[in-house]
């Protein structure tokens, strides 16, 4: 069985000043059906970019993918013209984003929302759309459902949006979902509600989860592998497990050692000292080494993404660390 | 919406009353005697006695402002200090004729104004960009009369396409209706295809920008279809109030539209008044303007209701 | 304390005005408008005033390059003096609407509570009036002089600067140096409009140059219907009424004196754009 999601080299450029500069490079991945993989990192390190990328909605004009290969479900959509791509997103891809608040469009009601697209890709009539509408409001646990669908977004709090904006990610049955901090505006309880709703949906579906955030937290709890990016390189990647255990990349380890814990005194967190470089001064080489307190002469190239040599699947971006492991 | 209806009804009363008792005080404010101002210097006492008698200037204000309101209400206007005629015949007389170059002229600033905004938002700083600034530019700049005159000169002038002078024409002949109607509703439409066009584009722009544009993209809705449903139905509310806010301006300037197109209606109505000093007249004008505006604002409250549902049930 | 005076905002603001080219365009027919209007005496052929009896309604030609009126006055001269009357109608009825409605608006805003629903409730009733309607009422009423036209335009101005105003404040009171003005204890006086007034200049100002436009075409409206400056005085919609009256004869005369009014017109709408864009970058034009 292919992958749902593969990514092989993509590099997304950005339009600065009238200057193209690669705000993602080089990221490959693949992501199984029915597996989690979280995408980690602080804000502007890419995640985001790369996520909208691989859904194709990069604003024209302003950004665009230099290089790599996209294959979403068995069809590579890198390179497809615009109306190619709109058979692919909303059918064998899904997105849902951050802000439940404002992505869902207030003049239209939910249960048309969650509909048009089974209307687009599926060519139910409005009637079939509006049952199954109402099915997969049921799905994401909606109650009263079936009166529900003619409400407008605004009767609706935070988080019961959010489940209709997973409703109508999941309306086609895609394989890959993207859920950009999907919990992100939600609070605490019902972070929780949506989390454990987006894991049984793909449990039960076979869904592959390319989980954003920047919640470690999150990513513990419900992710099986992740992926740290940072200055739009991919920094570390590897099972969740072994890398909340021994964290190889030094900007990894800062992450973790920023991160409130039940088993540490508050007092014991440390910020990362400095800022992320803009795009247009980042450093040649490592890009984490103006921040790096493990930083050494080599780090003037740019580090390879390296396997460890006691697990191949764990991955890092740093030619000190990777030393001390083998 | 019933409810909301009402209560835009019971909300537009006090605005009434307050447009009305502006009105008054408007009338009320001339320096000096209106009596003398009316008939002049040559007036005999007697005469003068006579009219202020006739007027209701004799009592105190607060009896006037009373009467005033009763007579309002019920639907008397008075009858003109001119043709001794009731205000209310006349006004009735050429109220469809301002009321059918209003509404042409709305309806021309739609149908060119808003697909003009749209295109522009779609090509920033390309071609449609341009020509919509240059069409809302020009139709900022130039006052009615000016456009109108122009208009004149080359359509109906030059090129003898159009009536030089748009008279009434009976119903019987919609044809010849139709065509004393059209210059006079494209200046005056010009100003709303400008209006519109500006908020049209400007709304789109905000639209397409925003959070559920993307979801829609990220649905794979075709281009269209989100322009149009996503992004535009949006910017219907934005379309609204500048509707409702400018349909004044439009009323405003149909006064000088009709003078340049020696075309009946409420316009020639009060330049008549104010050139033979028929305060009664002037005040029943006035007093159909701000019937006018509070029916626009009611229009203006309900298509809300139609095009924002937020609007319905909070 | 205020924001509006630090160096490198107005730089920008700078920056960003020289770099439009439309701004630039309206400035400079803006500029030639105020130099017609300060030079009048010097630029004009002719006195404007002075009867030609044997050249009336004349189309243009080497002594009277746009012509003559049915008086036979030169239309070029006439057009020139006309810039005088115009700017100078629009010049200060703006600036006393501006004053009088940044006052109330301020009042208005500052004090909120039963003041601020009397005063906004009437202006809004003020507001609904269409505009030119109201300008023709208030001179028919109060009479026709240069005057009573300026207050009638001025009248008719004040409605938007006291909405803008207090809107303004409005956002201005909830940030904090109001508070700290009260907290030292300056009087509400001091705070309105030593404090709270500068920091909405700059609203007001880019209002102030789109009404300024609103301004003139109201004044020339007006002056075509016939409410305008009293004759002889050359104003620019006297002149374009003059050739409306002998459209068939001399449609030239209508035409020239257009072109006058429509050149202002664009050069302002341009200037309080550019203003506008430039005060404010996000705002889309």
């Amino acid at each position: 069985m292919s992958a749902a999601l593969s990514v092989e080299g993509l590099t997304t450029s950005l339009r600065i000043d009238g200057v193209w500069r690669d705000a993602v490079r080089d990221v490959s991945f693949e992501l199984a059906r029915g597996e989690t993989l979280a995408l980690v990192g602080e804000s502007g390190c890419g995640k985001s970019l790369t996520a909208m990328t691989v859904m194709g909605l990069l604003p024209a004009g302003v950004g665009r993918l230099s290089a790599g290969r996209i294959v979403i479900d068995g069809v590579e959509t890198s390179g497809l013209a615009e109306a190619q791509l709109e058979k692919v997103r909303g059918d064998a891809i899904g997105m849902i984003f951050q802000e439940p608040m404002t992505s869902l469009n207030p003049v239209l009601t939910v249960g048309f929302q969650i509909a048009e697209s089974l209307i687009q890709h599926r060519g139910l009539s409005r009637r079939q759309a509006r049952e199954r509408a109402r099915e997969l409001m049921e799905l994401v646990r909606i109650p009263a459902a079936a009166q529900r669908l003619d409400s407008y977004p605004h009767q609706f709090s935070g988080g019961m949006r959010q489940r209709v904006m997973i409703a109508l990610a999941i309306a086609c049955e895609p394989k890959v979902l993207i859920a950009d901090e999907p919990t992100t505006a939600l609070d605490v309880t019902v972070q929780a509600q949506v989390l454990d709703l987006l894991g049984s949906l793909q449990r039960d579906k076979g869904l592959g989860v390319l989980l954003i955030t920047h919640n470690l937290g999150v990513v513990a709890t419900n992710a099986q592998r992740v992926m740290v990016m940072y200055g739009g390189d991919v920094v570390e990647s590897g099972e969740v497990g072994a890398f909340f255990a021994n964290p190889r990349h030094p900007y990894s380890r800062a992450l973790l050692a920023a991160m409130p814990r039940v088993d540490r005194p508050t007092a014991d967190l440390s910020p990362i000292p400095g800022q992320v470089p803009t795009l247009a001064d980042m450093p040649e080489g490592c890009r984490f080494q103006s921040r790096c307190p493990l930083r050494e002469e080599a780090c003037a190239r740019r580090p390879p993404l390296t396997p460890l040599r006691d697990d191949p699947r764990h991955l890092t971006r740093c030619v000190v660390t990777a030393r001390e492991a083998s | 919406m019933i409810a909301y209806l009402a209560k835009r009804l019971l909300l537009a009363a006090p605005t009434l009353l307050a447009v009305l008792t502006l009105v008054f005080v408007l009338v009320r404010i001339v320096p000096g005697d209106p009596a003398f101002v009316i008939l002049g210097d040559q007036a005999t006492p007697q005469a003068l006695a006579e009219l202020r008698g006739r007027l209701g200037l004799d009592q105190p204000l607060w009896r006037q402002y009373a009467a005033f309101m009763s007579d309002v209400l019920t639907g008397d206007f008075g009858r003109s200090l001119v043709t001794n005629r009731p205000v209310m015949t006349d006004v009735l007389a050429v109220l469809p004729y301002t009321i059918e170059l209003t509404i042409a002229s709305l309806i021309i600033g739609v149908v060119f104004g808003v697909p003009l905004g749209v295109w522009a938002a779609r090509s920033r700083d390309g071609f449609a960009d341009w020509v919509a600034r240059i069409v809302s530019l020009a139709g900022l700049s130039f006052p009615a009369f000016v456009s109108g005159i122009m208009m004149l000169i080359a359509f109906a002038i030059h090129f003898r396409w159009f009536p030089v002078i748009s008279k009434g024409v009976p119903l019987t002949d919609p044809v010849e209706r139709l065509r004393s109607l059209a210059l006079p509703a494209l200046n005056l439409g010009l100003i709303m295809v400008a209006y519109l066009t500006r908020v049209t584009r400007s709304g789109m722009l905000k639209a397409m920008s925003e959070d559920y544009v993307r979801t829609a993209r990220a649905k794979g809705m075709p281009t269209t279809i989100v322009i149009w449903r996503h992004g535009f139905r949006n910017v219907l509310i934005p379309i609204v109030t500048v509707i409702g806010l400018y349909l004044g301006v439009l009323i405003g300037n149909s006064v000088l539209t009709e003078i340049v197109f020696n075309r009946p209606g409420l316009g020639k109505l009060i330049i008549g008044a104010l050139e033979k000093r028929d305060y009664t007249m002037l005040q029943g004008l006035m007093v159909i303007y701000a019937f006018i505006i509070v029916v626009v604002n009611l229009l203006t409250d309900l298509a809300y209701g139609l095009v924002d549902p937020r609007v319905k049930t909070t | 304390m205020s924001a509006t005076a630090s160096p490198a905002r107005r730089n920008a603001f700078f920056g960003r005005a020289t770099r439009s080219p439309a701004l630039m365009i309206g400035v400079i027919l803006v500029a030639i408008c105020i130099v017609m209007a300060l030079f009048a005496p010097w630029l004009a052929p002719y006195d404007p005033d002075e009867q030609d009896v044997i050249n009336k309604l004349a189309g243009p030609s080497r002594e009277h390059w746009l012509g003559t009126d049915s008086f036979g006055r030169d239309t070029l001269s006439r057009i020139i003096w006309g810039a005088r009357v115009s700017l100078f109608v629009g010049f200060v009825a703006t600036l006393a609407g501006v004053v009088v409605g940044a006052a109330v608006g301020v009042v208005s805003g500052y004090f909120g509570g039963w003041v601020d629903r009397v005063i906004s409730g009437a202006n809004d009733v003020l507001m609904s009036f269409p505009q030119i309607i109201m300008g023709i009422i208030l001179v028919a009423v109060l009479g026709p002089s240069l005057f009573n036209l300026i207050l009638a335009i001025a009248i008719t101005a004040v409605p938007a600067f006291v909405r803008i105003a207090r809107g303004s404040t409005l956002a201005m009171k909830e940030r904090d140096f109001v508070d700290a003005c009260r907290a030292l204890g300056f009087s509400n006086m001091r705070t309105m409009f030593a404090h709270v007034a500068p920091n909405i200049m700059d609203e007001l100002v880019v209002m102030a140059s789109l009404w300024l436009a609103t301004a003139i075409r109201t004044e020339a409206t007006l002056s075509f219907i016939g409410l305008g400056a009293p004759p002889p005085t050359a104003t620019w919609g006297g002149i374009v009424r003059e050739g409306f009256d002998n459209l068939l004869d001399a449609p030239l005369l209508s035409i020239f004196p257009s072109i006058a009014i429509l050149l202002v017109m664009i050069g302002l709408n341009l200037v309080g754009d550019g203003l506008r864009d430039a005060t404010d970058p996000r705002a889309p034009t």
